[in-house]
């Protein structure tokens, strides 16, 4: 099929092949599961479970709160120890809502909702089903997939891309699930096509992975309106808007949805979590993680619980060469630092890597010496070093005027710079301040809109007072005048 | 001799005259900068600035009367717009931070005598004739207008709690500076 071309984009060494060819496999069951409520973009999920009771394999444990928000469920049986602040898997690490199991072993199922048959199901039955399983965006940014799913009754959609590019270094989580669960995928992409009425999909891979492109070209080969697409192995194919243009040569327009363009893109795991929930009416509770890095003993592609402490993963993994340089969670362009090896790992996590000193950016970072180097890598067509120069100087409204905001943090420019200045962390921060500055404004305003009422109120009050005042006078007169003609008359009755 | 005053005499009638109808017909309503400005203030007529509410402010600052560093409650954010606005810059020395305050009130002194809840621009107070005052912190400005008016002198003015950081609120910080170059 024809491709089209991006713009920008970096070709850093894969190291894929640590990982590639482990085939997934499942680990010990952790002594303690530790399953936090924030796991998705938007609200994050409100526990229904109380400490001390039982839980079922597939039980909801956490409710959905919001119409961007997705339930949690129990990886495993066993009890509730604790529901409370633990550890998130978070570049801040700070602790958030988590309920603590302590699995029986047993691995007793729950009753699970009975399985939909694709063909007779309405779009809605099957985007519900999608809702209640907790399914959210696999390949990292852990958007709740109904949501997504839903936005097709208001605009047709021409095409479903299913995301394997999977152009991060180090990661082959998606490689092996393509390889190896293909009918899973290809049978999610045809359920989310029928509950959506969209005509065609495209499966898109890099060219790297010759093994998953065979694996799903013989998967698809029954669904004639199933293609795979082999696109160039170049960061960051994977990130939605690009990969839309290299497969329809549409760009998505700034601050637009891909709807906008009539595609509807979902990861490939996404797409075989769709195909479980809908299928065997399976919930969300496991996925498959890529534990690897220079500084891992035996990397390797795990199926892990929600809720499996890192620190199990890595041990399943043979444990650490020496003390790593750094500790990631993702991909090392896009992943977040890994401050505690305690923290679980959640639906949106594809990869743990421990990277060795070589493997890592040397530290401090140098003037900018306006190379613009960044400004070729950006597949946004941005300027990098502009924003950072604006940022730097407290100039965050500017930054936003020259495309904050449609920066899609890929890390690009940051991998690319020779002063190794740490773009991406200035867009972050700008975004978050900008964020912070709004909320202040926000209640600013609120404040404001007090102070206007009470001087409505007095106003109203001294209005309402000089009325009374002027009534009585009117009264008064009256009463007087009466009194003056009673007066009068007798006066003159007298005379 | 009489000729001179009566020409003089219809002289300043005429100029007069003239002076008040362009008066009437040209009048500017208001100041346009000092509407502009009041509207950048946050508009809470707390009086910190020791004008008579935010138009006062608004007015002295177009004019030149005042520093863009007046107003406690708009914050280094509104000293920022200022700035901007008025094409000057900001200079915060001899001026120290303050942590933002909010009014308490000892609970356990207040008359309930609710000349407090009068002068609160924000209505932040809450509470009625004999009973018990409290402060919502939300809605306060630490703007120290219910202090001095206090007969019982219960209300004092301390730092208003820190929001503690959450995941949802957390944000990646600046990047360190560059090192000087050796």
């Amino acid at each position: 099929m024809k491709l089209f071309s991006i713009r920008g984009g970096v070709h850093p060494s894969s190291h894929k092949s640590l990982s590639s060819e482990q085939p997934i496999r499942a680990i010990a069951m952790p002594e303690l599961l530790h399953v936090p409520m924030r796991q998705n973009i938007g609200a994050p999920a409100e526990p229904v479970v109380a400490e001390g009771e039982s839980v079922l394999k597939g039980q909801l444990i956490g409710e959905s709160a919001g119409p961007v928000s997705a339930p949690v469920h129990a990886p495993t049986s066993g009890t509730v120890t604790a529901i409370g602040d633990y550890i998130a898997p978070h570049p801040s690490g700070l602790a958030g809502l988590t309920i603590t199991i302590a699995p029986d072993g047993r691995e007793a199922w729950a009753e699970l909702p009975p399985p939909l048959d694709p063909e007779t199901a309405t779009g809605q039955e099957i985007a519900d089903r999608v809702r209640e399983a907790g399914i959210v965006g696999m390949g990292g940014a852990a958007f709740p997939s109904s949501v997504k799913l839903g936005l097709g009754t208001s605009r047709q959609l021409h095409s479903l891309i299913l995301n394997g590019a999977e152009c991060e270094p180090y990661l082959s989580a998606d490689d092996r699930l393509m390889r190896e669960r293909s009918e899973g995928i290809v049978g999610g992409a045809a359920i989310m096509m029928k509950a959506l009425g969209i005509p065609r999909a495209i499966v898109a891979i890099e060219d790297n992975k010759p093994e998953a492109i065979a694996a799903m070209r013989a998967a698809a080969s029954g669904h004639g309106a199933i293609e795979i697409a082999a696109v160039p192995s170049r960061y960051p194919m994977g990130s939605e808007k690009q990969l839309i243009q290299v497969v329809t040569g549409v760009e998505v327009p700034a601050g637009k949805l891909p709807a906008h363009a009539g595609v509807l893109v979902h990861n490939v795991a996404t797409a075989h979590a769709v195909h479980d929930a809908v299928r065997f009416g399976r919930p969300l509770i496991s996925r498959v993680v890529t534990v690897s890095g220079g500084a891992m003993a035996e990397p390797g592609n795990l199926e892990v619980l929600i809720g499996t402490p890192v620190a199990d993963m890595i041990s399943a993994c043979g444990g650490l060469k020496g003390t790593p340089e750094q500790l990631l969670l993702g991909g090392p362009m896009m992943g977040v630092p890994l401050h505690d090896k305690a923290a679980p790992a959640i639906k949106g996590n594809n990869g743990v890597l421990a990277l060795s000193r070589s493997e890592v950016n040397p530290g401090a970072h140098m003037p900018c010496i306006r190379c613009a180097d960044c400004v070729a890598a950006c597949p946004c067509g941005l300027q990098p070093l502009e924003m950072m120069i604006r940022i730097r100087n407290e100039k965050l409204s500017e930054a936003a005027d020259v495309g904050l905001y449609d920066c899609i943090l890929c890390g690009a420019c940051s991998w690319v710079c020779p002063s190794h200045i740490p773009l991406v962390q200035y867009f972050n921060y700008a975004r978050g301040a900008l964020r912070d500055q709004d909320i202040v404004k926000q209640h600013q305003d609120k404040l404001k809109g007090y102070t206007q009422r009470r001087e409505e109120r007095l106003e109203r009050i001294a209005r309402a007072k000089e009325e009374a005042r002027k009534a009585r006078k009117a009264k008064m007169a009256a009463a007087k005048a009466a009194k003056a003609k009673a007066a009068a008359e007798e006066e003159a009755t007298d005379a | 001799m009489i000729s001179a005053f009566v020409s003089l005499a219809i002289l300043g009638f005429l100029l007069g005259g003239g002076l008040s109808l362009a008066a009437k017909l040209l009048a500017v309503e208001s100041n346009p900068l000092a509407d502009e400005l009041e509207n950048i203030l946050p508009g809470l007529q707390c009086g910190q600035c020791s004008f008579p509410g935010c138009r006062g402010a608004a007015e002295a600052l177009s004019s030149g009367g005042t520093d863009i560093t007046l107003c406690p409650p708009g914050g280094t954010a509104l000293v920022a717009t200022l700035a901007e606005k008025l094409q000057v810059t900001a200079d915060f020395s001899g001026l120290e931070m303050e942590k933002p305050k909010v009014a308490l009130i000892d609970e356990q002194a207040c008359i309930g005598c609710t000349k407090c809840i009068q002068v609160c621009p924000t209505d932040a107070i809450i509470g009625a004739p004999k009973l018990m005052h409290t402060v919502v912190p939300d809605a306060c400005t630490g703007c120290d207008k219910c202090g001095p008016i206090c007969p019982a002198e219960c209300i004092d003015m301390i730092p208003e709690a820190e929001i503690p950081v959450t995941l949802q609120s957390w944000h990646w910080p600046k990047p360190e500076p560059i090192r000087a170059a050796a």
